[in-house]
C-alpha cells in the first residue's frame, strides 16, 4: 500500500497518477481545452454565416467545422467535464478514499488525449476531416466519406473505451465504497444522477461502438450493413445511431441536473425539495431515453403508427423533467436566497434549459417536426439544452467547488461579469436561430438566402461575444488557482454534504478512515 | 481486511458490468437482423423482399385479383437510377401513368450499357409509400432476372403490373423506383456476406421465407 502514499512530482505525477483528485483535474483541463478548440470551430462557423455569400471558408471545410465542432463538444468537452466532476466529487461525497479502480481510472483518462489528437489530426489529412455531420449518417459516412474517416472511427472507439471504463469505475465506487450509514437514498443527488448516467453509458456506448464497427467493415471489408446494393439499408444506420444518440443526450444532461440540485439548496438555504421524487424522475428519464430514439428520424418515412408511438413516448419525458424543474423552483420558494456566481449560473440553467425543453416538446410532435426537421430551429433547441443546459451547469459547478479544489475564493466580481456577459450573449447567439429555423433556414449550410441576413448577423455577434467571454472564465480559474482569499472548509453558508467537512483545499488523501453518516 | 473485501466486491461489480458491455455490443449488431425482420413483418420499408429472394409468385398474386375498380384511379410514377459505379443509361419511357386498381398495364424502361464491356446487372425495385409494396403486383418484370448487356447494347424492358384493388383508399399515388446494380459487384459483396457476420443482417430474412 505504501506506493499509494508517494507523491511523484512533475509530469510523472500526472502521467502515473491514480488519485481521483488528480484525475478529476486532468479531465476538467482536458475538457476545457477541447471546449476552446470546439469553440474556435464554432467561431469559424459563425464568421462564415455572419453575412450571406461565401467569404471565409469553402463549403467542404465549413461542413468539416460543423461536424468536428459537434463531435468535439459532445465527446471532448461536455462528457469529459462531467467525468471530471464525478472523479473529484463522488468519492468525497460518499466518504470514500478514492475511486474503486484507480489504475483503470488513469487509463480512462489517458486514452482521451490520444483519441482527441487522432480526431483532430483528420483535419490535416488528404481529403479533409469528416464532413458528414456529428451524426455521421450512412451512406455519407461510408460510401462517400474521405479516407480519414477510418481514423475518425478509431477515435470514436477509443472515446467509447474511455467512457465505458469511467462508467464502470463510477458504478463500482458508488455501489461498493459508500461510508457506513450512507444508504442509497441518503446519497447527494449529484451521486445519484451519475450512478444512473453511468448505467446509460454502459448500455449505449457499446452500441455506438457497434455502429462505427459496422461502418468500418462496410467501408473496408465488403459488408453491406448500410449499403442497399448488398441488401443493407442506410435507414438502419439511423436506428442504430439514435439508439445510442438519444440516451447520449441524457448522459450529458443528467449530471448537470445533479450539479444544479447541489447548488440551489445551498444558496436558497433550504433542503432540496422532493429528494425522492428527484431520484425517481432521473431514473424515469433514463428509462424513457431508450424508447424514443426514432423521434430524431420522423421524416424517414415511418408508418403513422410509429410516428404516433414515438410522439407520445417523447412527450411523456416532459413529465419527469417537469418534476425536476418544479422541485428546483420549490426549493427556491421562500428560501433566503443569495446570488453568488454559482447560483446565478444555476438559476439561469433552470430558466434557459426549460426553454430548450419546450422547443424539444415542439420537435417531439411528429407533424410539427416535419416542418422543423433539419432547420435552425433544431440547432437552437439543442444548443439551449446543451449550452445553457449542460455547459452552464458545468460552469456553475466549477464556481461552486473551485474554492474546495484550490483553497482560494475566485474573484466574485469577475465571476458575476462572466455570468452576465455569457447569459446575455448566449441568448443573442441562439434565440434568433429559432426564428431562422421557423422561417425555413436549413442547418449545416455555409450560405443562405438574404432574408435570413439580420438574424444570422445577430447570432454571429452573440457568438463572438459568448466565445470571448469564455476566455474570461479561463482567466478567473487561473487567477483562483494562483491565489486569492483563503476559503474555509465550508466555503458557503452551511452547505450540505461530506465534501464540505474536509479542509479547503481538499487534502491529497481524504476519508482514509470512513466517516460515520447519521 | 476491509480493503480486501472491497476489492472482491469491486471485481465482482466490474465483471458483471463487463458482461453488460459485451452484451450491448452484440445488441448493436443484432439490431440489423431485427430491423430486417420487423420491416418484413410489417411490410414497411418499401422493399420487395420476395423478389429479392427469388420466390415471388406472380401468378398467384394476380389470380386473386378478379375485378377492376373503375371507381378510382391511382397515379403511378416511375423513377430509375443506377448504382454509383455503373456506367449506364437507365430511364422510364413514361414518367407517370394513371391506372384503375385491378387493371393490367405495361410500362417500359430503357437501358443502355455505356461501357466497353459486357455487364450483368440486376434491377432492384422499391416503392413509396412503403406500406403500398404488398399491393403492387408485378406480372412480368425485368427485375425478376439478371439482365446481360453487351458493350454499348441498348434495350427496352417491359414491366407488366396490376395494382391490387385492396389498396387503401388514402393512397392515391405510388412511386416505383428501380435501381440498377452491377451484379458482378453485388456478387462479390454477397460472397463476403456468406463468410461474415452480415450474413445475419442480409440473409436472415431469406432463411425463414424458404
Amino acid at each position: 500500500m505504501s506506493e499509494h502514499h508517494d507523491k511523484p512530482t512533475g509530469i510523472k505525477r500526472w502521467l502515473f497518477t491514480t488519485n481521483h483528485k488528480d484525475i478529476g483535474t486532468l479531465y476538467l483541463w482536458f475538457a476545457f481545452t477541447m471546449f476552446l478548440i470546439g469553440g474556435a470551430m464554432a467561431m469559424v462557423i459563425r464568421a462564415e454565416l455572419l453575412k450571406p455569400g461565401m467569404q471565409v471558408v469553402d463549403p467542404l471545410f465549413f461542413n468539416t467545422m460543423t461536424t468536428m465542432h459537434g463531435l468535439i463538444m459532445v465527446f471532448g468537452a461536455v462528457m469529459p467535464a462531467m467525468v471530471g466532476f464525478a472523479n473529484w466529487l463522488v468519492p468525497m461525497m460518499i466518504g470514500a478514499p478514492d475511486m474503486a479502480l484507480p489504475r483503470m481510472n488513469n487509463w480512462s483518462f489517458w486514452i482521451l488525449p490520444f483519441a482527441a489528437t487522432m480526431l483532430v489530426s483528420t483535419l490535416f489529412m488528404e481529403g479533409g476531416g469528416p464532413a458528414f455531420g456529428w451524426t455521421f449518417y450512412a451512406p455519407l459516412s461510408t460510401t462517400f466519406a474521405p479516407k480519414s474517416t477510418d481514423f475518425f472511427i478509431f477515435a470514436v472507439h477509443l472515446l467509447g473505451f474511455s467512457s465505458i471504463m469511467g462508467a464502470i469505475n463510477i458504478i463500482a465506487t458508488i455501489l461498493n465504497m459508500r461510508a457506513p450509514g450512507m444508504t442509497l437514498m441518503k446519497m447527494p443527488l449529484f451521486v445519484w444522477t451519475w450512478l444512473i448516467t453511468a448505467f446509460l453509458l454502459i448500455a449505449v456506448m457499446p452500441v455506438l461502438a457497434g455502429a462505427v464497427t459496422m461502418m468500418l467493415t462496410d467501408r473496408n471489408f465488403g459488408t453491406s450493413f448500410f449499403n442497399a446494393a448488398g441488401g443493407g439499408d442506410p435507414v438502419l444506420f439511423q436506428h442504430v445511431f439514435w439508439f445510442f444518440g438519444h440516451p447520449e443526450v441524457y448522459i450529458m444532461i443528467l449530471p448537470a441536473f445533479g450539479i444544479v440540485s447541489q447548488i440551489i439548496p445551498t444558496f436558497a438555504r433550504k433542503q432540496l425539495f422532493g429528494y425522492a421524487s428527484m431520484v425517481y424522475a432521473t431514473a424515469a428519464i433514463a428509462f424513457l431515453s431508450f424508447i424514443v430514439w426514432a423521434h430524431h428520424m420522423f421524416t424517414v418515412g415511418m408508418p403513422v403508427a410509429g410516428e404516433l408511438y414515438f410522439t407520445y413516448a417523447t412527450v411523456m419525458i416532459a413529465v419527469p423533467t417537469a418534476v425536476k424543474v418544479f422541485n428546483w423552483t420549490a426549493t427556491m420558494w421562500k428560501g433566503s436566497m443569495t446570488f453568488e456566481t454559482p447560483m446565478l449560473w444555476a438559476v439561469a440553467f433552470v430558466f434557459l434549459f426549460t426553454i430548450g425543453g419546450f422547443t424539444g416538446l415542439m420537435l417531439g410532435v411528429a407533424p410539427a417536426d416535419f416542418q422543423y426537421h433539419d432547420t435552425y430551429f433544431v440547432v437552437a433547441h439543442f444548443h439551449y439544452v446543451l449550452v445553457t443546459g449542460a455547459v452552464f451547469a458545468i460552469i456553475a459547478g466549477v464556481y461552486y467547488w473551485l474554492p474546495k479544489w484550490t483553497g482560494h475564493m475566485y474573484d466574485e466580481k469577475l465571476g458575476k461579469l462572466h455570468f452576465w456577459l455569457s447569459a446575455i450573449s448566449v441568448n443573442v447567439l441562439f434565440f434568433p436561430q429559432h426564428f431562422l429555423g421557423l422561417a425555413g433556414m436549413p442547418r449545416r449550410i455555409p450560405d443562405y438566402a438574404i432574408q435570413f441576413s439580420e438574424f444570422n448577423f445577430m447570432s454571429s455577434i452573440g457568438g463572438f461575444a459568448f466565445g470571448l467571454s469564455q476566455l474570461l472564465f479561463l482567466y478567473i480559474v487561473i487567477k483562483c488557482i494562483r491565489g486569492g482569499e483563503k476559503a474555509t472548509a465550508q466555503v458557503w453558508d452551511n452547505p450540505e454534504g461530506l465534501e464540505w467537512t474536509i479542509p479547503s483545499p481538499a487534502p491529497y488523501h481524504t476519508f482514509e478512515t470512513a466517516p460515520e453518516v447519521k | 481486511m476491509q480493503g480486501q473485501q472491497q476489492n472482491i466486491a469491486n471485481n465482482k461489480t466490474t465483471r458483471r458490468l463487463l458482461v453488460v458491455v459485451v452484451a450491448m455490443f452484440g445488441f448493436g449488431f443484432a439490431l440489423a437482423p431485427m430491423y430486417s425482420a420487423l420491416c418484413k413483418a410489417f411490410g414497411i420499408n418499401g422493399r420487395f423482399v420476395e423478389i429479392q429472394e427469388g420466390n415471388y409468385d406472380a401468378k398467384n398474386k394476380v389470380a386473386q385479383i378478379t375485378k377492376v375498380d373503375e371507381g378510382r384511379s391511382v397515379t403511378v410514377q416511375f423513377t430509375a437510377s443506377r448504382n454509383q459505379d455503373l456506367n449506364w443509361e437507365f430511364r422510364p419511357m413514361e414518367n407517370t401513368v394513371s391506372v384503375h386498381p385491378g387493371e393490367i398495364r405495361t410500362a417500359k424502361f430503357y437501358a443502355r450499357n455505356l461501357t466497353d464491356r459486357t455487364i450483368v446487372a440486376q434491377a432492384v425495385p422499391s416503392i413509396v409509400p412503403g406500406q403500398a409494396a404488398k399491393y403492387f403486383n408485378k406480372i412480368e418484370c425485368f427485375c425478376f432476372t439478371q439482365q446481360t448487356f453487351k458493350p454499348g447494347e441498348a434495350r427496352e424492358m417491359p414491366l407488366r403490373f396490376v395494382v391490387d384493388p385492396n389498396l387503401p383508399n388514402k393512397i392515391t399515388m405510388l412511386t416505383l423506383a428501380y435501381t440498377f446494380f452491377d451484379t458482378h459487384q453485388g456478387q462479390a459483396a454477397n460472397d463476403v456476406h456468406d463468410s461474415s457476420i452480415t450474413k445475419l443482417a442480409v440473409h436472415s430474412v431469406t432463411t425463414d421465407a424458404h
